[in-house]
């Protein structure tokens, strides 16, 4: 389906306020054409808030929408030309499956002689072509979401909007859809997409660049190697990968302290004796001796078939720590000791300079 | 299961019928047994006929019948016009609004229907809209009174219609009337149906409003078998009784069949 060249999104300054309560605050980000941008953020972040804000249902209180350049803030949502898909897939249900995915065409007045072939072409694409004919009650739930992308791409838009679209999926559909969806992006590169989500998985398998959000605002973006290897935040972190933050103080070139004792890291240009934050990710910890070397308390093992995940107690911090599954489980209330290599750890904060 | 215990299950029955029977079956059944009927001086019904069911379904009963669909089938659709365009238009507006607009729908409801036929007659019985004397004015009396009813069960659906289709609908590129079309009112159609049969059901009961206000020219069967038995016919106006009931729910029995794609959902 290869189309007019892409467009992107931009918001510019963009607030959203419900009340007293400011739920998108200022949020500055370009997408640029045929680009996939996660918007990946706890519930209640702000992130579907701003995909909204994108297909006109809701009104900024302040700032602009972009589409291809074209100020779209005070656009009715039937004329952004945009295509959405929601979580709960939100297929007419007295409409079978060739009507859903006609009906942006019907509403279009798209010449009469094109509907049919664009129809086919975009149930083609999901692989839903033999259900044409049968009702959303009668498919299943991933059935459902690939006919509801049909009906969102059957109008060639520019922009695609995805509102935690697999949220509602079983695992494995989830990842069977995931593949899916990352064919589309290929066959489609012109495609610009927003996509919402607060599965890490699902942004940092997809996505070009990860647009982190928290409490409204914007805190992090970058490609989900930035996001992942180098974080610039403690939530990123924390949020993206799950890692362990360790409160430390820069001590002489390369080393940091942590409860007394001395870690070897990168600590690149960080100042002598400021404080800042150590980020390790839980399976880059190891157990037993090595370079940087803590000895803690087991506080609670769990079993999760291909790993043990380890929560143990350093100087009154909780570690995780993610180990290939270990042939004796230990104990809570065992002593270990837990290692990781300088180069895994990655330091923020305390004028940390960023490659 | 509320109660558990077969005996109790049982008993529970028994109470339900006890009551129930008497109170709703039993005057039932005697208007049909009457209705068969030239005599009752003793327990049962004496001189069984089919004369008070000929002269039920002809003449001055007949056009009465007819009057009453009429105006049935009229003011269901009157108020399902209005209430459902009151009810789509109240979900778009804030809270207040739609008290507001709720509190008036209600209103024929909560005044006694007398009243209600009495202020629709002083109002239409003068210039400029002078509708006194004409079947018009019963119609609008039953607009009046069965509009809170479509208003009511209409509102409640669209409450629960999920905003999502509409959404979708106009991310797709569908103007507002043309997801009322052909997302919205299809969505609704199974409520419209249930609330067009109550409608209908209604008006073809309603008589003290009707009483106030009805012209020579049509009448209404409640009015019809009210004089009858007014007059002492007690037997002809039973059967008359038994034709309006066996009509309302052969009509409701077809609003029912009526199945819409969107019933499965």
């Amino acid at each position: 389906m290869a189309g007019a060249p892409g467009a992107g999104i931009r918001f510019e300054g963009v607030s959203v306020v419900y009340g007293k309560n400011t739920v998108l605050d200022d949020f500055d980000l370009t997408v640029e054409p045929g680009e996939v941008m996660a918007l990946l953020g706890p519930s209640g972040s702000g992130k579907t808030t701003a995909l909204r804000a994108v297909a006109g249902f809701v009104r900024p209180a302040s700032g602009r929408v972009l589409i291809g350049g074209r100020d779209v803030t005070g656009l009715p949502p039937y004329q952004r030309g945009i295509g959405m898909v929601v979580q709960q897939y939100a297929l007419f249900p007295h409409m079978r499956v060739a009507d859903n995915v006609a009906f942006g065409l019907r509403a279009r007045k798209a010449p009469r002689g094109e509907i049919a072939g664009r129809v086919a072409e975009a149930l083609e694409m999901t692989g839903m072509a033999d259900y044409a004919k049968r009702y959303p009650r009668e498919l299943s739930g991933g059935q459902q979401q690939r006919v509801a992308i049909a009906r969102a791409l059957a109008i060639r838009p520019k922009v695609l909007l995805l509102d935690e679209p697999l949220s509602a999926l079983d695992a494995q559909l989830r990842s069977g859809m995931l593949a899916e969806l990352a064919r589309l992006h290929r066959e489609l590169p012109d495609v610009s997409m927003l996509y919402v989500t607060h599965d890490q998985v699902e942004a940092l398998t997809l996505a070009d660049r990860i647009a982190v959000m928290d409490k409204a605002r914007l805190r992090d973006c970058g490609t989900p190697q930035q996001l992942y290897r180098s974080p610039r935040t403690e939530f990123t972190a924390s949020f993206v990968g799950n890692a362990n933050l360790l409160p430390v103080t820069v001590g002489s070139t390369g080393t940091v302290d942590f409860a007394g004792t001395r870690l070897s890291v990168t600590t690149g240009e960080a100042a002598h004796g400021a404080s800042a934050t150590l980020c390790v990710r839980p399976h880059l910890v190891g157990l037993g001796d090595g370079p940087n070397a803590l000895r803690g308390t087991i506080t609670e093992v769990q079993w999760r078939g291909s790993t043990h995940r380890l929560y143990v107690d350093v100087a009154g911090r909780r570690l995780k720590a993610d180990l290939r599954e270990l042939r004796e489980s230990p104990a809570p209330g065992d002593e270990v000791t837990l290692n990781f290599a300088a180069e895994d750890a990655v330091l923020i904060g305390a004028g940390v300079a960023h490659a | 299961m509320l109660v558990h215990s077969r005996r109790g299950r049982w008993a529970s029955w028994a109470v339900f019928f006890g009551l129930a029977l008497p109170v709703f079956a039993l005057p039932l059944g005697v208007i049909a047994a009457a209705s068969f009927a030239t005599h009752w001086s003793g327990v049962f019904p004496s001189g069984p006929t089919l004369d008070n069911y000929s002269s039920a379904t002809r003449g001055e009963s007949l056009q009465a019948l007819i009057t009453s669909l009429v105006t049935a089938a009229g003011a269901s659709l009157l108020a399902l016009t209005l209430g459902g365009w009151a009810a789509l238009s109240a979900a778009a507006l804030g809270k207040r609004g739609r008290r507001t607009l709720e509190a008036l729908f209600v209103l024929p409801v909560a005044v006694p229907s007398v009243a209600v036929g009495l202020a629709v007659l002083v109002a239409f019985s003068k210039p400029p809209i002078l509708l006194n004397g004409t079947p018009w004015i019963v119609l609008i009396a039953h607009t009046v009174l069965v509009t809170a009813f479509a208003y009511q069960s209409v509102s409640a659906a669209v409450r629960r219609l999920d905003p999502a289709y509409e959404q979708a609908a106009a991310s797709l590129g569908a103007r507002p009337w043309y997801v009322l079309w052909r997302v919205r009112i299809p969505l609704l159609l199974p409520s419209l149906n249930a609330a067009a049969g109550l409608c209908f059901a209604l008006s073809m009961g309603e008589l003290s409003a009707t009483m106030m206000l009805y012209p020579p020219d049509w009448v209404p069967l409640p009015v019809q078998i009210f004089t009858a038995t007014d007059r002492g016919a007690l037997f002809t106006g039973s059967a008359v009784a038994v034709v309006l009931m066996g009509t309302t729910m052969l009509v409701l029995l077809a609003v029912s069949r009526i199945r819409t794609r969107a019933t499965y959902r």
